[in-house]
């Protein structure tokens, strides 16, 4: 099975900020969910991969492509689904046809004019005049025209609501299809991931916690409950993160540990659970 | 093929979907031969991972229910099938083991216990 993307040991240092030794390999023909919270260096690692800002170390493959010397045939097929759009607010619809169509070797204009069509897009319209969910749209309808192998989604969904965010789910779910086109998608919003994607990778704090199929992600941490009293210095010493309250405490534990306390309730948890004590736990809240 | 998932039953869903093709196959429902959605149709349908589909497919496979044509898809084996035939032996061993256990539990002899088996079995067959 080759990779879409492989990622070993990269760093990138900011003041203030350091991202630290992230490997990972997404396998071709799946999706993988990249999360972590706000600062934990998710769009720092996406645009290193996209070759938009310098690596202090580490390499990066694309398609089994070295990301730097092989810039402009990944570019060629990678689309990219951005919070922030990369179009000029002036430009219409049309224009971005005409634009793409010199930047992109295999861009397709039939394809294009399809894609606004079926997305329910006035070509004449301006960007500016888009709603979030419209713009999203548009990139992906970018994505599609030029036939892309790999889609790298940041935080496309924050802002969206329900309906749009299940549409971008099901449009993710058929670009897999043939099993050759990858989704790299870092978001927030844990819950579009719970089930569709194949893969997780978490970090946080600059740091990769867990990296590797989402099932053994879910399973390989357990929420844990228990009374005030339960609350004894061992298993603090075990917890990666919990809440203190006046009924009791809840946290994150590693599932080996788990067992080691059977008074504890223990359930398994959900993905938001996992990142909100991870972070309290590594930020000492 | 019919699929229904709970999200709140607590059961993984790899295994709700691997019971519910089960007990298609087993009721007839699901006929030999039939062919099975491709693993990335399914997760498509479903909403769900790949993976997922994929350990489904895999295990169903080792239990004998049905078989991967490489290339062309995967296809339910019917009674006929050797491994399917072991499975349901295996079925049948641990329910009889259980029953025994309990028969012994409500302190009866082997001889109710075959008794016992006799009627369910001319039950069964006015059915």
């Amino acid at each position: 099975m080759s990779d879409a993307i492989n990622v070993k040991n990269i760093s990138k240092i900011y003041p203030g900020f350091e991202l630290k030794d992230i490997s990972f390999n997404l396998p071709k023909g799946y999706i993988m969910g990249f999360i972590g919270p706000n600062g934990a260096g998710k769009t720092t690692t996406i645009k290193l991969i996209l070759n938009m800002i310098q690596r202090a170390g580490g390499t990066i493959e694309v398609f089994g492509l070295d990301n730097i010397a092989y810039d402009a045939e990944i570019k060629e097929h990678t689309g990219v689904v951005f919070d922030n759009h990369y179009f000029l607010d002036e430009w219409t619809l049309n224009d971005i046809n005409r634009v793409m169509a010199l930047f992109f070797s295999n861009w397709q204009s039939s394809i294009y004019r399809e894609k606004l069509e079926q997305y329910q897009l006035n070509p004449a319209k301006k960007v500016k005049e888009l709603s979030k969910g419209m713009r999203l749209k548009l990139m992906l309808a970018v994505a599609f025209s030029h036939d892309a192998k790999l889609l790298i989604l940041d935080e496309p969904t924050s802002g969206l609501d329900p309906v749009a965010r299940d549409e971008l789910l099901e449009t993710l779910a058929k670009f897999i299809q043939d099993g050759e086109r990858s989704v790299l998608f870092s978001t927030h919003i844990t819950s579009d991931l719970e089930k569709i994607a194949d893969y997780i990778t978490f970090i946080n704090n600059g740091r990769l916690i867990f990296t590797g199929i989402k099932d053994e992600f879910i399973d390989s941490f357990r929420l844990v409950k228990g009374g005030k009293e339960d609350l004894t210095p061992d298993v603090k010493a075990h917890l990666i993160g919990y809440r203190e309250y006046d009924s009791g405490f809840e946290g994150i534990m590693y599932t080996e540990y788990a067992t080691l306390f059977p008074n504890l309730l223990a359930e398994k948890s959900s993905i938001d659970n996992i990142i909100v004590f991870t972070y309290k736990g590594t930020n000492g809240l | 093929m019919k699929i229904t998932l709970s999200n709140f039953s607590g059961i993984p869903i790899y295994e709700q979907i691997k019971e519910q093709i089960k007990s298609q196959i087993l009721s007839g429902e699901l006929k030999e031969g039939d062919k099975l959605p491709s693993l990335r149709e399914l997760a498509r349908d479903l909403r769900i991972s790949v993976l997922t589909t994929t350990r489904v497919y895999t295990e169903l496979e080792k239990e004998g229910f049905i078989t991967n044509i490489q290339g062309r898809g995967c296809y339910v084996l019917g009674e006929g099938s050797e491994l399917l035939k072991e499975h349901m032996l295996r079925e049948m061993e641990r329910n009889l083991s259980d029953a025994l256990k309990a028969a012994k539990i409500a302190g009866l002899n082997i001889s109710e216990v075959h008794q016992a088996l006799d009627l369910m079995n001319e039950d069964k067959q006015d059915e």
